[in-house]
């Protein structure tokens, strides 16, 4: 067991959060009793965190080492992006916050009834009567994993889906040899603070020639004011296996914002396949730009083995500021890397997202789909590398960045990188910007279809490609999400 | 009372309407009366306002109605928004149809079905029944019904786009339809099925009046009347053998004798 100095202390969080805003209905407050740590960073309570978490020795010292490391890059965050916001104040932030009830629940029964109706109310049911068919579920909320459904089905199979905490326990072998294989604690400033205090995420691990018949889910939910959220995922698809992986996530309307810098590295051995899929709706802020999440997320798959496949899609309509690059390393030969993005942007919110593809093994594929929405005072920025390595002979990349925007005061950038060390690569690369055309509105109301919804079918259209992409409930709900993101913007 | 009652027999009743685009006013002084059961055709030259009319009855926001009233069964129509005025039973069939990339034809049309249904109080159509409706009205439009499973009109060839916009007329089943030079573009065949679709569906209760710069679909769909349009006003108006004088002898003789001046 780790020893700390610093001490948390519980208190309940209050319930409303001062800010009327009915546009945003996941903008609920849970009363529940949390254990938080105090405000601030610094070396106790990294290893308090470690501690709470009743963590093996050799995981603290990979937090210290990520911590002394982010100690050293002097609370200097990357400056290249197209992004503003003040300086964020690290040491005004709690890195610890877990409902107090939580203790591992045993079962579905042993979960805190708040927690249980909070994830009831953002239609995440966790009891056995209720829970989603055909996906399994593990709840963050706040800093920990509160529930995971379907596990004895999943273990059957012997597919493990738990909570990053307890695969730390558990399964120390393949955490060992996984964690940070993708993602270096060094990677970059928000990773480097991830690896120091990481609370918790999700730990899938797909056997030899298994094809998880079921989605694996995680949602995840900020609640405490003024906490900064870090899970890390961590998914290893073993030789010809197969999993779909869903991610959701919603957080209540604060007037400050909140930081949330989580890590996620997928791992596809031999002929496996990832595919990973995102709806990413935290608080956007309100009209004027108040509040909101900073979403500052390092995503990375590794197609290691020969065959492999790793596909990431994702719909962004949320957070105050995106910063987020779902990449692959595609190094085994014949690997498939793709991604698949839909990023809006309505009132102040920012966006800079896009991906990298690594083409390191022989006949590797990549392709890349990004679609940016800009609506109201809205920054949209696409930013995405391609890189052939010398050793990736053919590898070919078809890239596709489509922007559409709404409104004149809105903006839309695109800033595509390649870097070509192969002369057998193949490229293509193409690029539309456009508006929601007046001519197309009129046709559609003149067959009888109101304004708003003439705006609504021809901006789904625009998605229709990505939305294809995701599993068919996922894609109900990010055209519903779409729909709600764009009240009032149109006309 | 006699003439409310007498006026609203009437499908379109047009006085005096003036129509600007810009700056510009195309349509200066039209009057024109449509009742149920007839088919008007409307020719003219280059440049005369026979799009900008029916554009402006349909609604689109370029055209400014500047003077004059329209009324549609009794109705103000130009106190309507488009998709008002569509749901009450006008259609415009577009000379050059909008592409809608990622809008699936399939979905459009049942929206569009939902949305005049629900207009007219009507409950909207389960998945079959609308099913049972477009494969019908997909027979006489002799349309590929995988087209209708693609985005709306994207890529569909000239001909294709042209039987796509009677397909929707024969689904959305107006009162009064607007075909804005439907025969353009289209070879024998084509402009034969499109007469077929028109054909099927005029009757007793609909209107349709038909812009058209050549005489050649009225062999196919035969008028009640023929009105030259020049200068934005209709300057004669005859039956089914204007439109044969017309291209035998072009408009100049019209021009001399209703004293247009050529520009």
């Amino acid at each position: 067991m780790t020893q700390s100095n610093a001490v948390t202390t519980k208190k309940v969080i209050s319930r409303t959060s001062g800010i009327q805003e009915s546009d945003y209905r996941w903008g609920f407050v849970t009363d529940v009793e949390a254990d938080v740590a105090p405000k601030g960073l610094n070396e106790d309570i990294v290893r308090l965190i470690s501690h709470k978490k009743g963590e093996p020795q050799w995981m603290l010292e990979w937090r210290l080492k990520a911590y002394r490391h982010w100690l050293k890059l002097n609370a200097e965050e990357p400056k290249w992006a197209n992004i503003h916001y003040p300086a964020i104040d690290y040491q005004d932030i709690h890195y610890y916050s877990a409902p107090v009830s939580k203790a591992g629940p045993q079962s579905m029964d042993a979960v805190d009834p708040e927690l249980v109706e909070a994830f009831n109310k953002l239609g995440i049911p966790l009891q056995e009567q209720k829970r989603l068919a055909g996906v399994a579920v593990d709840a963050v909320f706040d800093s920990v994993s509160v529930a995971t459904t379907y596990q004895e089905t999943l273990e059957k199979q012997g597919i493990i889906f738990c909570s990053m905490s307890e695969a730390i326990k558990k399964h120390p072998e393949l955490v060992r040899k996984y964690l940070g294989s993708v993602v270096p604690y060094s990677d970059n400033f928000f990773a480097t603070l991830n690896s120091a205090v990481f609370s918790d995420g999700s730990f899938a691990y797909i056997p030899p020639g298994v094809r998880c018949p079921i989605e694996l889910m995680t949602y995840f939910r900020i609640n405490q004011a003024d906490s900064g959220q870090f899970e890390r995922t961590l998914i290893i698809a073993d030789k010809g296996s197969y999993v779909s992986y869903l991610e959701g996530c919603t957080a209540p309307m604060r007037k400050s914002h909140q930081l949330h810098a989580a890590v996620v590295e997928l791992i596809a051995l031999d002929n496996a396949e990832i595919k990973y899929s995102t709806l990413q709706n935290w608080y956007p802020g309100d009209k004027e730009g108040k509040g909101g999440v900073y979403n500052f997320v390092t995503k990375r798959g590794k197609a290691l083995g020969k065959s492999s496949k790793i596909s990431w899609t994702q719909v962004e309509t949320g957070s105050a500021i995106t910063w987020k690059y779902p990449s692959v390393i595609l190094q085994g030969d014949n690997s498939v890397g793709e991604f698949y993005s839909v990023a809006l942007v309505n009132h102040y919110q920012q966006a800079d997202t896009g991906t990298k593809m690594t083409h390191i093994g022989k006949n590797t594929r990549s392709t890349i789909v990004a679609k940016g929405i800009s609506a109201g005072h809205g920054n949209n920025t696409y930013r995405g590398l391609v890189k052939i390595m010398p050793s990736a002979d053919n590898a070919r990349n078809f890239t596709q960045c489509d922007s559409l925007l709404i409104g004149d005061k809105c903006g839309a950038h695109t800033v595509p990188y390649i870097e070509v060390r192969n002369p057998t690569a193949s490229m293509a690369h193409e690029a539309t910007t456009s508006k929601v055309n007046d001519d197309q509105l009129f046709y559609l109301q003149q067959r009888g279809i109101a304004f708003d919804e003439a705006n609504y079918m021809i901006i789904n259209g625009f998605c229709r490609g990505i939305f294809k992409e995701l599993p068919f409930e996922f894609a109900m709900e990010a055209s519903q999400l779409l729909r709600v993101s764009l009240e009032g913007t149109v006309g | 009372m006699n003439k409310v009652q007498e006026r609203s027999q009437e499908v379109l009743a047009i006085r005096n309407l003036h129509v600007s685009v810009g700056e510009a006013e195309i349509i200066k002084g039209l009057n024109l009366t449509v009742n149920p059961g007839e088919v008007h055709a409307i020719m003219g030259p280059n440049g005369s306002g026979k799009s900008t009319l029916v554009n402006a009855l349909a609604g689109k926001p370029q055209y400014v109605v500047t003077k004059g009233e329209v009324l549609y069964e009794g109705m103000n129509l130009l106190a309507m928004l488009p998709e008002v005025r569509a749901r009450e039973g006008v259609f415009l069939a577009f000379q050059y149809p909008l592409e809608l990339p990622g809008v699936r034809t399939w979905q459009f049309l049942k929206s569009a079905v939902d949305a005049v249904r629900t207009h007219r109080s009507l409950k909207e159509l389960s998945v079959r029944e609308f099913d049972r409706l477009l494969t019908e009205k997909i027979k006489i439009a002799e349309i590929d019904s995988e087209l209708t499973k693609r985005s709306l009109n994207e890529g569909f060839s000239g001909g294709e786009k042209k039987r796509n916009e009677i397909l929707q007329m024969l689904v959305l089943d107006p009162k009064l339809a607007l075909l804005d030079e439907t025969d353009s573009g289209l070879d024998i065949d084509a402009l034969k099925i499109v007469a077929q679709g028109v054909n099927q569906f005029r009757g007793p209760s609909k209107a349709i009046v038909l812009v058209t710069h050549y005489q050649r679909i009225l062999n196919y769909i035969t008028p009640d009347y023929v009105h030259v349009l020049m200068e934005g006003r209709i300057v004669k108006t005859g039956g089914r053998e204007l439109a044969l004088e017309l291209e035998e002898k072009g408009y100049d003789w019209i021009r001399e004798a209703s004293g247009v001046a050529r520009e």
